[in-house]
């Protein structure tokens, strides 16, 4: 068994099948295991656990305590390709590899939804995640003053870790609209079925009022402002403007299924309008239309990092049972476990659904960073007879560069679908095609096969 | 009451609106019935190549031709479609290989054709410096080059629309039936009639064959190209190898763009076309051993369209066989593209005046009646 992704999902995957003596590959891009939640944990030393807190610490609970020789972790492995029939293709230090699995579980995780205000290409304008990121591996504390905007649980936990860690912020200004709060709190029983959730939340915020950022609320327009580097954010909160100096700006607008490989394996995929975004489908056990081939963790859906491993264990279970061993307390058990951990998901989903400064950003805001695209481009080109994002690619360009659409094609699809007042399902998603991430023509080459009579 | 017009024109990629185009122009009210969109299997997503060179005799009048309105293309479809004429050169890399292609410029000087020219290794380093050194010559067409396929199937587009000519998008057709001396064609949503049909459906040019009674084999087949990260300008002409699957084209932004005929696999069933690891491992190798310096550049971006293949890789071009009013273009075997704006006119000399000005007997649908069907 193959697990794709060494996060809390594909780690919990990996754990499950090797107590019923499934010989596991698992391969990650990152040097070590842990995914982006639990980045480096293996090596993390006390002061920066301290930093990262107590939900960061509990993803040492996943790492294997002792050598197993039925189980091959394989790091700084960037997969670009995998087929149907079990293959799977790789880049790391060494050159390009392939292996064969009879059964493969992708625990791909997630990634930042884009966050296109005016301005966000600036230097000095990056996402939370990679903020969260340097800070994680190599330690990195940002100098000089913060601004942290957006909306995200993602927003308030940084901002505390670098309270914590002494940094300098300047301003934590959130999106999220008032509105949302009104219909999340129709979910609210949900969210009080996870207690956990529900008590971190608090300590969050809690926490926040202490460490004393100025802290905006519902705020509008925002633009970063700069000419070589980015100097000030600039928004407005009830209609008056603000403009905050600062030398970083990390933006954040939630979290996304990383669907480049369901894409370009052509599995359905079904729009989740409350979040606006494609979920790959799937079904108990993450199984998909591939019988092979399972989905774990955020990939398949944001859940969240707990709720993630418990998928991981489930996709682990299914195939364990597959393979004929005993498996249905352990599924009824963790099923159980999840679905409470899945209660307060209404709730948050309401409560963060991206707001409109990033669904629909103003004409000169780049859409497509590789090819630079604007979101204006995209509108012109919607009314020349654009009817969907393949089009729009072919004629616009955005979604051709070396990150194939990663970033911008949810934005890209949102504005489209929005200039064509189009439900986003009828503008479709960019194709995909393998190799789903950049591979140099030595190690495409290592592939070459006599051709075909 | 079903939709009348003078031509039905069923598939609206390249060839399906030039001939529109040539119609419009002629005073025909014409309709084209499009599966999905202009441009999204081949017409779209193929090489660009606008090439004479290595063509097959019985293209070489029509490719020569053809050449001459891309040259002012602006004129056709009121928009460059992002043609230069950047060269095409296909080299050879043994002197036996050389040969062969001596012998393939005399036959073309014989029958009258000069714009394959025979380069010897010292020329060839002077146009590629960046080509590996055991290449010992080429031919050079330098009047070719390329154009981008979608901003030309776009423009072809807007052109047939601007002449009156209406194009039903999303009108994939399910039969034809003789109405009368009329043709009436079935989409799923509404009914079309006419007395003239043209059948420029592609890949499944062969499926709109037989709801008239013609048969042509057709292979569907998936085309595969490779798309690099961006790199410094190192080569001008459009590339190609006498001994290897090779179209090699560097574009303005740095981007080289590899094809040449590996191939993916085509779905036609789903529409779609996938990529085949082991063809994007020969054309890399293929790459590597012409431009050694190209093995660490990634390659950032993979496609496959799904194109017809004949059996004698030339297309069918011309009346139909069984059928009065009806005629043929499809089946390009890969090298439509550059052919576009000669096929619609000869189509529409066909239809108004009964016959072609440059010869296309070679391309006669009847020419499959002694091979077994696929």
């Amino acid at each position: 068994m193959a697990v794709i992704g060494a996060g809390p999902a594909g780690l919990v995957a990996v754990a499950v099948a090797r107590q019923y003596g499934i010989e596991t590959a698992l391969l990650d891009e990152q040097p070590r295991a842990g995914g982006q939640i639990y980045r480096n944990i293996g090596a993390a030393d006390e002061a920066m656990t301290a930093i990262l807190g107590p939900e960061y610490a509990q993803g040492r609970d996943l790492l294997p305590s002792r050598d197993d020789p039925g189980r091959h972790d394989i790091f700084g492995a960037s997969v670009w390709q995998i087929t149907r029939d079990g293959g799977i293709y790789y880049s790391h230090e060494s050159g390009a590899s392939a292996l064969t699995a009879e059964h493969i579980i992708l625990a791909t995780g997630a990634i930042e939804r884009p966050m296109p205000i005016p301005g966000w290409t600036l230097p000095g304008v990056m996402t939370a995640g990679a903020g969260q990121t340097l800070l994680k591996n190599p330690g990195l504390l940002p100098q000089g003053k913060v601004v942290l905007a957006g909306s995200g649980p993602l927003l308030w936990l940084l901002a505390a870790q670098y309270g914590r860690a002494g940094v300098d912020i300047a301003a934590l200004v959130e999106t999220t609209p008032r509105a949302n709060l009104h219909r999340a709190a129709l979910k609210l029983p949900g969210l009080l079925r996870e207690g956990e959730l529900l008590r971190q939340g608090r300590a969050l915020r809690r926490e926040l009022k202490r460490l004393g950022p100025r802290h905006f609320k519902d705020a509008r327009g925002l633009r970063a402002v700069g000419e070589e580097h980015v100097r000030a954010l600039c928004f407005t909160v009830g209609g008056q403007e603000h403009e905050i100096p600062c030398d970083l700006l990390l933006l954040h607008m939630g979290v996304t299924p990383n669907v480049q490989f369901t894409r370009a394996l052509d599995l359905p995929h079904d729009w989740d309008d409350v979040q606006r975004c494609w979920r790959p489908r799937s079904g108990p056990g993450g199984a998909t239309e591939i019988s092979n081939l399972r989905l774990a963790g955020d990939g398949a859906g944001i859940v969240g990092a707990r709720a993630a491993a418990l998928q991981g264990r489930l996709a682990a279970l299914a195939v364990a049972g597959e393979m004929g061993e005993a498996v249905a307390n352990a599924v009824a058990e963790a099923g159980n476990e999840l679905s409470r951990r899945l209660a307060a998901r209404p709730f948050l989903d309401r409560l963060f659904a991206p707001g409109a400064e990033c669904l629909d950003p103003p004409d000169d805001t780049i859409v497509c960073r590789c090819e630079e695209v604007t979101a204006g481009g995209i509108r012109d080109l919607a009314a020349r007879g654009c009817r969907d994002v393949n089009q729009l690619k072919a004629l616009g360009r955005p979604g051709m560069g070396p990150c194939q659409g990663r970033m911008c094609g949810l934005t890209v699809a949102e504005v489209l679908a929005r200039s064509l007042n189009l439900p986003i399902e009828d503008v479709d998603y960019f194709r995909l095609r393998w190799p789903a991430k950049p591979v140099s023509m030595h190690e495409l080459a290592m592939f070459a096969e006599a051709e075909d009579a | 009451m079903p939709d009348t017009s003078d031509v039905i024109i069923v598939g609206g990629g390249l060839h399906g609106l030039s001939t529109a185009i040539h119609l419009a122009k002629a005073g025909l009210n014409t309709v084209v019935l499009e599966k999905d969109h202009p441009g999204r299997h081949a017409s779209g997503v193929n090489a660009g190549g606008v090439r004479r060179l290595g063509r097959h005799l019985a293209e070489v009048p029509l490719s020569v031709a053809a050449l001459e309105v891309w040259e002012n293309i602006d004129d056709f479809v009121g928009d460059d479609c992002g043609f230069s004429a950047c060269g095409q050169i296909q080299i050879a890399e043994t002197e036996a290989e050389l040969a062969q292609q001596a012998a393939r410029v005399e036959e073309l000087r014989t029958l009258g054709f000069e714009h394959e020219r025979l380069i010897d290794q010292a020329a060839l380093r002077q146009i590629v410096p960046a080509l590996a050194r055991h290449c010992v010559g080429a031919i050079w067409c330098p009047e070719d080059g390329a154009a981008n396929p979608y901003r030309t199937t776009q423009a072809y587009f807007r052109t047939a629309r601007s002449l009156g000519v209406r194009v039903e998008l999303g009108a994939a057709v399910a039969n034809i039936e003789r109405a009368g001396a009329d043709w009436q064609v079935r989409t799923v949503r509404d009914s079309f009639q006419a007395p003239v049909l043209v059948n420029t459906a592609g890949a499944w040019g062969h499926r709109v064959g037989r709801m008239i009674g013609d048969d042509a084999p057709v292979e569907p087949a998936a085309p595969m190209l490779m798309i690099t990260e961006r790199v410094e300008p190192f080569i001008t002409p459009v590339l190609g190898a006498a001994g290897r699957k090779l179209s090699f084209k560097q574009y303005g932004n740095g981007t080289v763009m590899i094809g040449g005929g590996q191939r993916g696999r085509a779905v036609p069933e789903r529409n779609i076309a996938e990529t085949k690891l082991a063809g994007m491992g020969n054309s890399a190798a293929t790459v590597k051993a012409l431009f050694p310096q190209l093995g660490p550049v990634n390659v950032v971006r993979c496609w496959a369209g799904i194109e017809a293949i004949m059996p004698d890789v030339i297309p069918v071009i011309g009346p139909s066989k069984a059928a009065a009013g009806a005629y043929h273009a499809f089946g390009f075997s890969g090298h439509g593209f550059q052919l576009s704006p000669i096929v619609g006119r000869l189509l529409c000399e066909l239809i108004t005046e009964g016959k072609s000005s440059l010869p296309i007997e070679a391309f006669a649908i009847d020419r499959f009646d002694n091979v077994q069907s696929s």
